[in-house]
């Protein structure tokens, strides 16, 4: 099994903004090293002359006219918010006075 | 023969001669869900009023004299992964709970200016992760030709949806096979066109270089009919291609005669259940009575597929799924919090289920400082070998013929706590998505009185050529035609 450390799980955790449970950290740790070992069969195969693909299909840059169209329904939107005041999404203070 | 049981096609030229009312037509599918939706738990949402109300408007069409599309009256059912304004959309997650979206998905709005009366939202593993519907964050979708086997996924609600008669033609979205699998393991057609061929807008993204959203039909002429309203360039997604669509019903000539078909190797090796491989080298034997040359093709770094997979769709997926924050839309934590950061992982943890979970830190983890160029940049890079061996099969080669699952539909809770397993459940069309081609599955026989799906692979752009193919099976066969008994 590849080395997944607990402290690799939570310091990923971290950067993706989840909150784990002990038995959850357990459980991730253990299937994130099952899952890394099997991608690193990756590692044997000859890559040295290959450009990496992030698109298949060949395309170009795609401008069009910048020009006023329709906009969402700012009622439409803000009803979806799990709080909102008036126009605006509401949040916890997250600047200190 | 009831309505329900009726082909697109069929009820198309019904509805266009005023033999039957769009009402009538969509009443009926509503009475028939009535009856067999509570053991089979395909849909999420049911939309009666909405679609009554298009039915009646294209009623009102025809009556006032007007010719709308062949599909006009057709009902549709759309995977909850697509959004539908005002109508609940929640990706199979809790985090998406009560979202109703502020617009439609381009292919939902195709739909309903098509004049498709909108059945309801069908379930869906969470975010589309997932092989068998079980990631649902709601239920667990049954296949209706066995109920205590899964459906496949993730598209699974579409799938079972179809199979069950409760809808003709349903929406489905494909980044690993999400499509193709639970059409195959349900017995249906289900198309993933071109990366680029049918618009993105709107749908929920999951892994955005892999991901496309397609149709799923009781037979390959359903497929193209839907696909006349799908494809085309939309303004609202650049990735859209500007490339002629074809009317692909026009394309079903019934002739193949001459087509060389490749079967790739390494997709019927010993990873393939013995059954199911016999019975894909039987509809290859049809094949080549329809005139079509057949050889074996080597594509050595399809190998590489899965592990692959695995590094890119989570990755994006991460970053895609970065959006979830609990601020604009979806779920909140009712938790007190400290500080930003706490509203944030406090709601993902809460808003995300375990499949998801996983995905997202095997992504983070995939695209984080000191790991990025050993896998994720390594999986690009085989990614552009794995291209390579299509692109060399597809100069001899006008398809690729392979089956769609390496089984039939498996136990509701059989690979549940087992992800590699699970994941070995797509390890056939996973290679269609990372090279970007279209691909169809139709179903090509039984094995333990469950369907075998039969994968049709093309070129790009070339979605006509695999349904031709695949319909002039279906005109040579009945498998399309059998359903399950409710």
């Amino acid at each position: 099994m590849a080395d997944v450390s607990r402290e690799v799980v939570e310091h990923v955790a971290m950067l993706a903004r989840l909150q784990l449970t002990e038995d959850e950290s357990d459980r991730l740790q253990k299937e994130l090293g099952r899952i890394l070992e099997y991608a690193d069969k990756l590692q044997a195969i000859d890559t040295d002359e290959v450009e990496g693909t992030s698109h298949v299909i060949p395309m170009t840059n795609v401008y069009r006219e910048d020009q006023v169209g329709v906009s969402l329904d700012v009622e439409e939107v803000v009803a979806n918010a799990p709080d909102a005041a008036e126009d605006f999404f509401r949040v916890p203070r997250i600047v200190e006075e | 023969m009831k309505l329900y049981e009726l082909t697109a096609y069929e009820l198309s030229e019904r509805l266009t001669s005023g033999e039957v009312s769009a009402a009538e037509v969509t009443e009926a599918y509503f009475e028939r869900i009535e009856s067999v939706e509570e053991k089979v738990a395909a849909y999420l949402e049911l939309t009666q009023d909405v679609a009554m109300e298009q039915a009646r408007q294209v009623d009102d069409w025809r009556a006032g004299g007007e010719q709308p599309g062949p599909l006009a009256g057709v009902p549709v059912a759309i995977k909850d992964v697509l959004c539908t304004r005002g109508i609940r959309t929640t990706c199979g997650s809790k985090m998406l709970k009560g979202f109703r979206p502020p617009y439609d998905a381009t292919t939902v709005r195709r739909c309903r200016d098509a004049g498709m009366p909108m059945l309801g939202k069908t379930n869906m593993d969470e975010f589309a992760m997932g092989s068998s519907t079980e990631n649902s964050a709601y239920k667990v979708t049954r296949n209706p030709w066995d109920l205590d086997r899964v459906p496949g996924g993730s598209s699974g609600g579409s799938a079972a949806a179809v199979a069950a008669g409760m809808a003709p033609i349903a929406l489905g979205s494909d980044t690993g096979g999400s499509i193709r699998q639970p059409a195959a393991l349900c017995g249906i057609s289900g198309l993933k066109p071109t990366y680029g061929r049918v618009s993105r807008y709107g749908l929920v993204a999951y892994a955005s270089s892999l991901d496309q959203v397609g149709p799923l039909a009781r037979d390959v002429r359903d497929c193209a009919l839907a696909m006349n309203v799908l494809a085309g360039r939309d303004q609202y997604d650049a990735t859209s291609a500007d490339v002629d669509v074809p009317d692909y019903v026009a394309a079903l000539t019934g002739d193949v005669e001459g087509l060389r078909a490749g079967v790739p190797k390494e997709l019927m090796g010993e990873g393939i259940d013995p059954a199911v491989r016999t019975t894909i080298e039987a509809a290859i034997g049809q094949f080549e009575e329809l005139g079509m040359a057949i050889e074996e093709v080597e594509m050595p770094n399809l190998d590489h597929s899965l592990p692959v997979y695995y590094v890119i769709a989570p990755a994006e997926a991460a970053s895609n799924l970065a959006r979830y924050d609990g601020v604009r839309y979806g779920h909140r934590t009712e938790e007190d919090v400290s500080d930003v950061y706490d509203l944030f992982a406090k709601t993902r943890g809460e808003g995300f289920g375990p499949e998801v979970r996983l995905r997202i830190m095997l992504g983070t983890f995939a695209l984080s400082a000191g790991y990025y160029d050993a896998y994720y940049l390594k999986a690009q890079k085989v990614r552009t070998l794995i291209k390579q061996d299509f692109d060399a099969a597809f100069e001899d080669h006008d398809v690729l013929l392979c089956p769609t699952s390496p089984t039939v539909a498996f136990g509701i809770g059989e690979k549940a706590d087992d992800p590699l397993q699970m994941k070995l459940a797509h390890v056939c069309t996973i290679p269609v998505n990372l090279a970007g081609i279209p691909a169809l599955s139709i179903p090509c026989g039984m094995v333990d009185a469950m369907p075998v799906g039969l994968q049709i692979m093309g070129r790009p752009f070339e979605e006509a050529t695999i349904m031709r193919v695949g319909d002039a099976y279906q005109r040579a066969t009945d498998y399309h035609r059998q359903r399950p008994e409710l």
